[in-house]
């Protein structure tokens, strides 16, 4: 997988980004993952989610979804006040199904990718990020 | 028909057998008492590739003394596990007896009456001997430098690490990875990189702007060595922005990238590479999760946890080669590649003892050159050890030399708490030994040395200490940082390595009243190596020169402050 300044840019024009509310009662991101499946199952397997183990810095973290056959990819941030992130949606002429962005993270905390499928199925998959103060280097 | 894996653990034991990893010869020195350059560098040439690996010299140009830990704790799945083994332990696992050259070379007991005896170690000049002489035997073997180079000494500083390039420069490397480099500053970093006569590796280098590889860091390069197409894949500090000052490099960003790994493997595979090996920069128990992640790899060249190991670990069909710190090792591997695959290794962990290894000369006269406008500086006395003093750094919670640091910041700085960085980089100081302005140098020298003075509440202590601990004990090894515990002066805690962050550190009690610490109270704290922009302060190592020459004869209290659990 390569991916491109040109990538960037050209999925900046293919990918439409929908951000989130927040909605109170239920634990984090457990409403708008719901609202996204409607509470159907979701495989371990089909979605990659890239993040790094330890954020170089919580303002500005990158990530990078990839879902091969996907029509929406949503990223939630489950430590944030506000958990939803972004949504991406694919269309049928769509190349690749793939797509980052920077995301803020108030803490050490889990993000979670969750893609729908062009079947109506659902995939899931979750990487911690740590925000650390720093430390020492050996 | 015999499997790879087969044939790796098939070379493996013919090579403790016949004594061929070095190991075996090492227990008969000791017996013989015959501890010559011959016997060091004796080796049977194997295969038709040989690798030399050195890595974490830390700008140690001349022979030193360096204390292996005492105390290196490994959690999850590699507790207990090597390079998580000490003293007696380490002896035990690797057949090695008390007392002998290999006690001295990889344990810390009796280390002050060992060094009296054997000598120092390290010398980039002993170092060039034994280079040259692999050399001699296998002309074409490659040399690759796993970085923290161009850091770590009062020439190196005062050089911007010209004096590391210039002598490296004359061993000839093929390939080098990075992680302190890039404290010398961005600016300084790309100009010695385009000028170096051999390859900067990183295959997780990349613009932090753009999140894609940075051009000046390539992530490999291919070379032909006895007839074998190899490549060598390098793979920096993954977080050096977090351990180190970020603001230092804005433009680079870092991290394991695991995942791009893995691509480059496939790609240079597909380019056909019959070896792979990776120059790495990751710290041990990182290299070790990676190689079990990442297929592909033959070879793993491991730094910056600076643990030396007498013989590789295998991690399916991935060898991980640790080779030490400071100038004190050399690593030689040497593999049999045929038909597009490792068949076989052989390898040799050779510890540099000066007093018995050659200068080469070219090099030496190099060296001194380099020290030569900073000789007088270099050699000033400043104090002396107590005759049961030694200066050490290496151990999870304390060494000697922090202890000594600590004090100084109290003393000096009017402080109820110190707080020192765990790093691992430092040469010791035996007992009644001169301290030179270049020793204290050797164990704070770096481009953020300022040592700041500043309020913290008990609160804020507890989440650094929670914060640095799980870098260092964590369970998944890619959420560690591969440092050491921040040291501690004026304060006591206890710490249950099995808790999660938060939970590991309790007990925290101010020293000089016997108090436990008030989370709402404010505390006076010192401390050195911040990583924030526009840290205010003298610089460590002269609040450490002031402090040792006030005592003339350093003699410090056993430190007994932090208790540990869970072991």
């Amino acid at each position: 997988m390569e991916f491109t300044r040109r990538n960037a840019l050209a999925l900046g024009a293919g990918a439409l980004v929908l951000a989130g509310l927040p909605v109170k009662g239920y634990a984090a991101g457990e409403a708008e993952i719901e609202a996204f499946t409607g509470g159907a199952a979701m495989a371990d397997t089909g979605v990659t989610l890239t993040a790094p183990e330890i954020a170089e810095n919580g303002n500005t973290v990158p990530i990078e979804v990839d879902a091969p056959g996907a029509v929406e990819i949503m990223v939630l941030a489950l430590g944030n006040p506000t958990p939803p992130v972004a949504t991406f949606k694919f269309g049928k002429l769509a190349a690749s199904h793939q797509a980052s962005t920077r995301i803020r993270l108030a803490g050490t905390q889990d993000v979670v990718a969750i893609a729908k499928m062009a079947d109506g199925t659902f995939a899931k998959a979750s990487s911690t990020v740590k925000v650390t103060i720093g430390g020492c280097g050996g | 028909m015999i499997s790879r894996r087969d044939f790796l653990q098939t070379s493996m034991a013919a090579a403790a057998l016949y004594g061929g990893s070095g190991f075996g010869n090492w227990a008969q020195l000791a017996a013989q008492q015959a501890l010559t350059q011959d016997k060091l560098l004796e080796f049977d040439s194997f295969g038709n590739v040989s690798l030399i690996h050195v890595t974490d010299i830390h700008a140690q140009l001349k022979p030193l003394y360096f204390r292996e830990p005492e105390v290196n704790i490994g959690v999850g799945n590699n507790k207990g596990a090597v390079p998580h083994v000490t003293g007696a332990d380490f002896r035990r696992a690797y057949g090695i007896e008390d007392g002998s050259p290999s006690a001295y070379a990889l344990t810390y007991n009796d280390f002050a009456s060992l060094a009296k005896g054997y000598g120092r170690v390290g010398g980039l000049d002993r170092v060039a001997t034994v280079i040259n002489s692999i050399r001699a035997d296998r002309p074409d073997a490659l040399l690759l430098d796993g970085g923290d180079t161009w850091h770590g000494s009062y020439t190196c500083y005062h050089t911007q690490g010209q004096d590391m390039v210039n002598v490296m420069n004359a061993l000839n490397p093929d390939a080098m990875t990075f992680h302190w480099e890039f404290t010398l500053g961005s600016d300084r970093v790309n100009e010695i990189v385009e000028g170096l006569p051999f390859a900067a590796l990183g295959q997780n280098i990349f613009d932090a702007e753009w999140d894609e590889p940075a051009e000046l860091f390539p992530p490999y390069k291919f070379f032909e060595r006895g007839g074998v197409k190899i490549a060598v894949i390098g793979q920096a500090f993954p977080y050096m922005p977090i351990a180190n000052p970020g603001w230092m490099f804005p433009e680079y960003a870092f991290g394991i990238r695991d995942e791009n790994m893995q691509e480059m493997v496939d790609r240079v595979r597909a380019e056909g590479a019959e070896l792979v090996v990776c120059l790495s920069h990751n710290g041990f128990d990182v290299d070790k999760r990676m190689a079990g992640i990442v297929t592909g790899i033959d070879v793993i060249l491991s730094g910056h946890t600076h643990d030396a190991l007498p013989e590789p670990v295998l991690v399916g069909d991935t060898i991980i080669v640790a080779s030490g710190s400071n100038g004190k090792f050399v690593s030689r591997v040497d593999l049999d590649v045929r038909d597009g695959r490792m068949m076989g290794f052989r390898h040799k962990l050779i510890p540099i003892f000066s007093d018995v290894i050659t200068p080469d000369a070219e090099v030496a006269k190099l060296i001194d050159e380099q020290r030569a406008p900073y000789l007088d500086d270099l050699t000033k006395v400043i104090g002396k050890t107590a005759d049961d003093q030694t200066l050490y750094r290496r151990g999870n919670f304390n060494g000697t030399w922090d202890d000594l640091i600590c004090d100084a910041l109290i003393s000096e700085r009017e402080a109820d708490i110190a707080l020192s960085p765990g790093v691992r980089w430092g040469p010791s100081i035996l007992p009644g030994q001169d301290i030179t302005r270049e020793d204290i140098w050797n164990v704070t020298s770096m481009t953020y040395g300022e040592a700041y003075r500043t309020e913290m509440t008990g609160e804020f202590l507890h989440i650094v200490l929670e914060d640095v601990a799980d870098n260092l004990f964590n369970p998944d090894p890619y959420y560690q940082q591969g440092g050491d515990m921040v040291r501690v002066g004026g304060l006591g805690y206890r710490i249950d390595v099995t808790k999660p962050q938060g939970d590991r550190i309790t007990e925290m009690t101010l020293l000089k009243t016997g108090e436990m610490i008030d989370p709402s109270k404010t505390y006076q704290v010192a401390g050195w190596a911040s990583v924030n922009q526009g840290t205010e302060g003298p610089q460590i190592w002269d609040v450490v020169e002031a402090h040792i020459a006030n005592q003339g004869t350093v003699s410090l209290d056993p430190n007994n402050s932090v208790k540990v659990v869970g072991v």
